[in-house]
């Protein structure tokens, strides 16, 4: 963490976003992870001599639709252009991409993405939004300890990217984090892309500098190679301590690029001189401009699906708290399930409470996902209306959820079978009650000497002798009446 | 006369009348090739047993009297900057050597669905960059009108072949004029489509704003007929044009009378061989003659195109040649660092006009130099097609020289790069605008050929092949061949 | 433009061209020559023209978003310098890129 209370911490973010097209950027291959090497390449995104692009349809589609949901400017025709340098993964050393090239700007620019940050709202702004292709992937070989060659497969080699750039808004590591959430969410409920950060499906790179006393920026260095949210945040984290130190100890920070390891949880520098680099951009003679008139923009605006800050609205509403809206908002598969469940039971407050409560429990306890669970909306629906009919106690349903959340079945039918029914009837109780009072003079005696407490004792006397099946408010209101008499 | 010489038009007549046969046809340009292009050097290759094979199963289908593509059976040379599937691919350059494309050109798939047989890969300047075949990295192309002298570049060695009747037609490609500056170097018709008009998918990209792939032949009919097969959309290639193809063999007839044809004041000033000069003023009367309304246009800033060219298309040049690096194709240079596997494979493979102009375009687009240089290039590019555009309000076709001399002799120009590349000055410009222009033979002086260029509005193939048309049919250019060791019979 | 031998040590690491001595005394030679003739394009008023980006103008080429075959490794790998069990086969990245 940065010690020096006179000093802020100034952090920007470059996402690139792997865009969920059936194929790639500029050509027809196929996209899919993990398939066998080189057996989704052609002339195109192998950079054959001769080859040509041609853009995906879709690709801009989704692409402009993200740019439109941050708030994006539109650019009313955009262009490609190529960005020049030398790497083995890189298989015309060029890199389609777009530039910002005179009054030609890239796809979307000046918008801004809403996120909360321990539920205090936060605003970043998105510089730019843009398109461009993915490289190959380059994988070293180790025999004995050195590396004696590389091997290079260019599957993933024009696959389409978006890139996201922000402002350096961001003030801390655990807001990038939260930003990044934001934003994931974002991306998945605009289903442009599935988002899986373990395939390398959302990239960060980020850039790091300290905020002197005096209100100047100091140097600032890019950190890469975070590989999930948790090492964007520890590396920079890392890194603000890093150079809180080095400035500490009267030194300067070098304007380099910086490499997160994971293993030592350090960022080390790269030796790659990514500042010396002129990429000689040119504009892409190969593909015509894009042209988004105001009509298509309009349209886009009009279907896109409903946003998170919408819906976070829409929740609160409802009657939801803000942190349980904040809980469900985030996680866009826990919002689809929530979402169904709500159609057929309109108590939102309680379904929520549920939602977050046990059913995020089990899943966090089990490390799993909503969608990898056996639990349907239709179930948990199913269990809450057994209660809301006293068929069954909420302790009751407490107990059953982990089973019908992570093996599934119908939860009348599970407790028709186990005998869980509620009693409900006071002449079922009444026996019951006269014994333990019997049993428990004492707590008798403090009750009706004034203490609440005893009563509460009580009821889970009579709770534990039927096994959770009693009626707790029935018991309580007859243990009132016999104890008053 | 052997098939050999026989322009395309009528060879297809004698196939479809069954007098020939494409086995016969093709044995007859074998034979030549044989006989002639040990000195010639025209081919870096020649398919001749696969052009054998399928040359027989043509036979078959002539035979049977089948429903037949419109090249059924006819033999094509191809530029060896076409992609052809399966059959080596050098570009010229040693970079590429022995190099197979996995995949066949557009215009290849077109041309096999044709019945087109592909008769081998001609030679050029390395990646197309020259102007005489001089920069071949598998030695030059001799001129078949003078074996001392070059053919022009870079299709060199597709307009010899067909000079030379090793070829009933070929293949070329044009960046800054190389199929009309050979094609009139060697006395045969070379047409630059507008740009678009043909796909460039599996062209080995030089200059991607200005290639474009063309006919070179022995008559503009032939042209016509082979630019039908060639032109056309294809969603492979984005800067390809959607725009109907018209019937370019019927719009050959027509001739002349009333259209307005612009002489080029420009084209006709200092720096023009005499002879060059004489032979396209009488081609201008001869064009007058025939009906056609000749007026004088200008092209103001056609002095500034040659170093817009040179600064774009070595720009675009430097960049699609940064893919041969050793690394997925040809050549590689083994050394235990890979960056530096770059740049010795670079180094070894390419030849010194290839590496000058990936230097001249890698300092255009340079940090700092970037609006001095590339942009002012682009800059001045609109200046050249506005001129253009004016004179197009005026006229119909433009008329120039195709280049300002005759074929020069080997070696003679190889040691000033500056030298070499005022012969495209004439025909840069079009190239620059994007046009359509035709190079014919319009005469010779001092015993070789000279062409002239007419230059048309964008996607008005069918003017300029009318005109030319009209003024090779008035002149009997097109009946000369080259005087070969022994002349064939 | 002064084109030095600087320049062109410069711009042919850009390039990835290892030039020899000869290469870069000749070339820095011809360079400086052609730079000056393509000098003449100062002449020109330039400032308020649009540069040519396309020759023609069109917009939207798009394709579909729809997968198509792609090629043989087998075939393509054929062509390769030097491949290991399906991968291209290159030299370790020991220098800085």
């Amino acid at each position: 963490m940065v010690t020096e209370a006179a000093v802020d911490t100034v952090i920007g973010l470059e996402i690139h976003v792997q865009l969920g097209t059936a194929s790639k950027m500029f050509c027809g291959c196929a996209v899919a992870f993990a398939a066998p090497p080189n057996t989704l390449i052609c002339p195109v995104c192998l950079g054959l001599p001769g080859a040509l692009p041609v853009v995906n349809r879709r690709a801009l589609a989704l692409g402009l639709r993200t740019a439109v949901a941050l708030g994006c400017r539109i650019a009313p025709e955009s262009r490609f252009h190529r960005k020049n340098y030398y790497y083995p993964d890189l298989p015309k050393n060029y890199q389609i991409s777009q530039y910002q090239y005179m009054d030609h700007p890239p796809l979307g620019v000046d918008g801004w993405l809403e996120f909360t940050v321990e539920g205090t709202p936060r605003a970043v702004r998105i510089r730019r939004v843009h398109l461009e292709e993915d490289t190959g992937k380059l994988l070293h070989v180790e025999r004995g300890g050195a590396v004696t060659h590389s091997r290079i497969d260019y599957n993933r080699s024009g696959v389409p990217l978006m890139e996201v750039v922000t402002q350096p808004d961001l003030r801390s590591p655990a807001e990038a984090r939260e930003f990044l959430i934001a934003l994931r969410a974002l991306l998945q409920y605009l289903e442009v892309s599935p988002v899986r950060m373990e395939e390398g499906m959302l990239r960060v790179d980020a850039n790091l500098s300290l905020r002197r006393a005096d209100g100047t920026l100091g140097t600032r260095t890019e950190v890469k190679n975070m590989n999930s949210l948790r090492a964007v945040e520890r590396a920079l984290a890392f890194e603000a301590a890093r150079q809180a130190e080095v400035l500490g100890g009267g030194g300067r920070v070098v304007q380099e690029t910086r490499h997160w390891d994971e293993r030592r949880q350090v960022t080390f520098p790269s030796r790659t001189k990514e500042e010396a680099q002129d990429y000689r951009y040119f504009p892409e003679p190969d593909l015509v401009p894009m042209a988004v008139g105001e009509a298509e923009v309009a349209r886009v605006r009009e279907t896109l699906p409903e946003l998170p800050a919408q819906k976070r609205a829409r929740y609160v509403s409802l009657g939801l708290s803000a942190s349980d809206a904040d809980l469900i908002v985030r996680q866009p598969r826990l919002a689809a399930f929530f979402e169904e469940a709500l159609a057929a039971y309109p108590q939102a407050r309680v379904l929520a409470n549920w939602v977050t409560g046990d059913v995020a429990g089990i899943l966090n306890a089990e490390g799993k996902e909503i969608d990898d669970v056996a639990l349907r909306p239709a179930v948990l629906v199913g269990l809450l209306r057994l209660i809301d009919v006293g068929v069954i106690s909420g302790r009751i349903a407490k107990d059953l959820l982990p089973e019908l959340t992570l093996q599934g079945g119908d939860p009348a039918a599970l407790v028709a079978a186990r005998g869980l029914e509620q009693i409900s009837d006071a002449a079922d109780l009444e026996q019951l009650i006269e014994l333990i009072l019997a049993a428990n003079p004492e707590p008798v005696a403090e009750f009706r000497r004034g203490k609440e407490k005893a009563l509460v004792f009580l009821v889970g006397q009579v709770m534990k002798e039927t096994r959770g099946r009693a009626n707790p408010e029935l018991v309580n209101r007859l243990l009132r009446e016999r104890l008053r008499g | 006369m052997t098939p050999a010489l026989l322009p395309v038009s009528e060879l297809l007549g004698q196939l479809r009348r069954r007098t020939l046969t494409p086995s016969d046809l093709l044995e007859a340009y074998l034979q030549r090739i044989e006989r002639f292009d040990g000195s010639v050097r025209a081919y870096l290759h020649v398919a001749a047993e696969a052009a054998r094979a399928e040359a027989r199963r043509w036979d078959d289908r002539y035979a049977r009297g089948d429903d037949l593509p419109p090249l059924a059976g006819l033999p094509i040379a191809v530029k060896d900057l076409i992609c052809t599937r399966g059959v080596a691919t050098t570009c010229g350059s040693r970079i590429l050597e022995g190099w197979r494309p996995p995949y066949d050109a557009t215009v290849i798939a077109r041309l096999r669905q044709a019945g087109a047989i592909l008769l081998g890969k001609t030679n050029l300047d390395e990646f197309a960059m020259g102007s005489s075949t001089e920069n071949s990295g598998f030695g030059p192309t001799r001129n078949p009108w003078d074996q001392a002298r070059v053919p022009g570049g870079s299709s060199g060695g597709s307009a010899a072949a067909v000079a030379a009747g090793l070829a009933p037609w070929a293949l070329g490609t044009d960046t800054g004029g190389s199929i009309r500056q050979p094609a009139s170097l060697c006395g045969i018709v070379g047409l630059k489509p507008t740009y678009g008009r043909v796909s460039r998918y599996g062209l080995v990209a030089y200059g991607s704003s200005l290639d474009q792939i063309g006919p070179l032949t022995r008559t503009v009919r032939d042209a016509a007929l082979l630019l039908q097969v060639l032109a056309g959309w294809d969603p492979l290639d984005s800067t390809a044009a959607s725009l109907p193809v018209p019937d370019y063999q019927a719009a050959l007839e027509g001739g002349v009378r009333g259209m307005r044809i612009g002489l080029a004041r420009e084209g006709m000033g200092e720096g023009l061989q005499p002879g060059v000069r004489a032979a396209v003023e009488q081609a201008a009367a001869r064009l007058r003659e025939l009906g056609a309304d000749l007026v004088e246009v200008t092209l103001p800033t056609i002095a500034y195109a040659l170093p817009t060219y040179y600064l774009v298309a070595t720009a675009e040049a430097s960049s699609n040649l940064a893919r041969y690096d050793g690394v997925r194709h040809g050549l590689r240079v083994e050394v235990p660092d890979v960056v530096e596997m770059f740049s010795r494979t670079r180094a070894a493979g390419f030849g010194p006009e290839v590496k000058r102009r990936i230097m001249l375009g890698t300092y255009a687009l340079s940090a700092g130099f970037y609006e001095a240089f590339y942009l002012k290039a682009q800059r001045a590019r609109t200046l050249v097609h506005r001129d253009f555009d004016a004179a197009f309000a005026q006229v119909d076709l433009v008329l120039l020289p195709t280049s300002p001399t005759v074929a020069f002799r080997l070696g003679e120009r190889v040691d000033d790069p500056l030298q070499m590349y005022l012969a495209d000055i004439f025909t840069i410009p079009v190239n620059l605008a994007g046009l359509p222009g035709i190079s014919v033979p319009c005469g010779f002086a001092d015993g070789l050929p000279v062409g002239l260029q007419l230059i048309g509005r964008p996607f008005d193939e069918a003017t300029v092949l009318r005109a030319a048309h009209a003024y090779e049919q008035a002149t009997e250019w097109h009946r000369r061949t080259p005087p070969l060791e022994g002349a064939a019979a | 433009m002064a084109i030095d031998r600087a320049t062109v040590d410069h711009v042919a690491l850009l390039a990835r061209l290892a030039l020899t001595d000869e290469e870069r005394a000749l070339f820095t030679e011809q360079l400086r020559h052609i730079l000056d003739y393509f000098a003449r394009l100062q002449d020109l008023d330039l400032g308020t023209v649009e540069p040519t980006v396309h020759v023609r103008a069109a917009a939207d080429v798009l394709r579909e978003d729809v997968p198509r075959p792609s090629l043989e490794r087998a075939e393509v790998l054929a062509a390769a310098p030097d491949q290991e069990e399906g991968f291209f086969k290159v030299p370790p990245v020991l220098e800085p890129a």
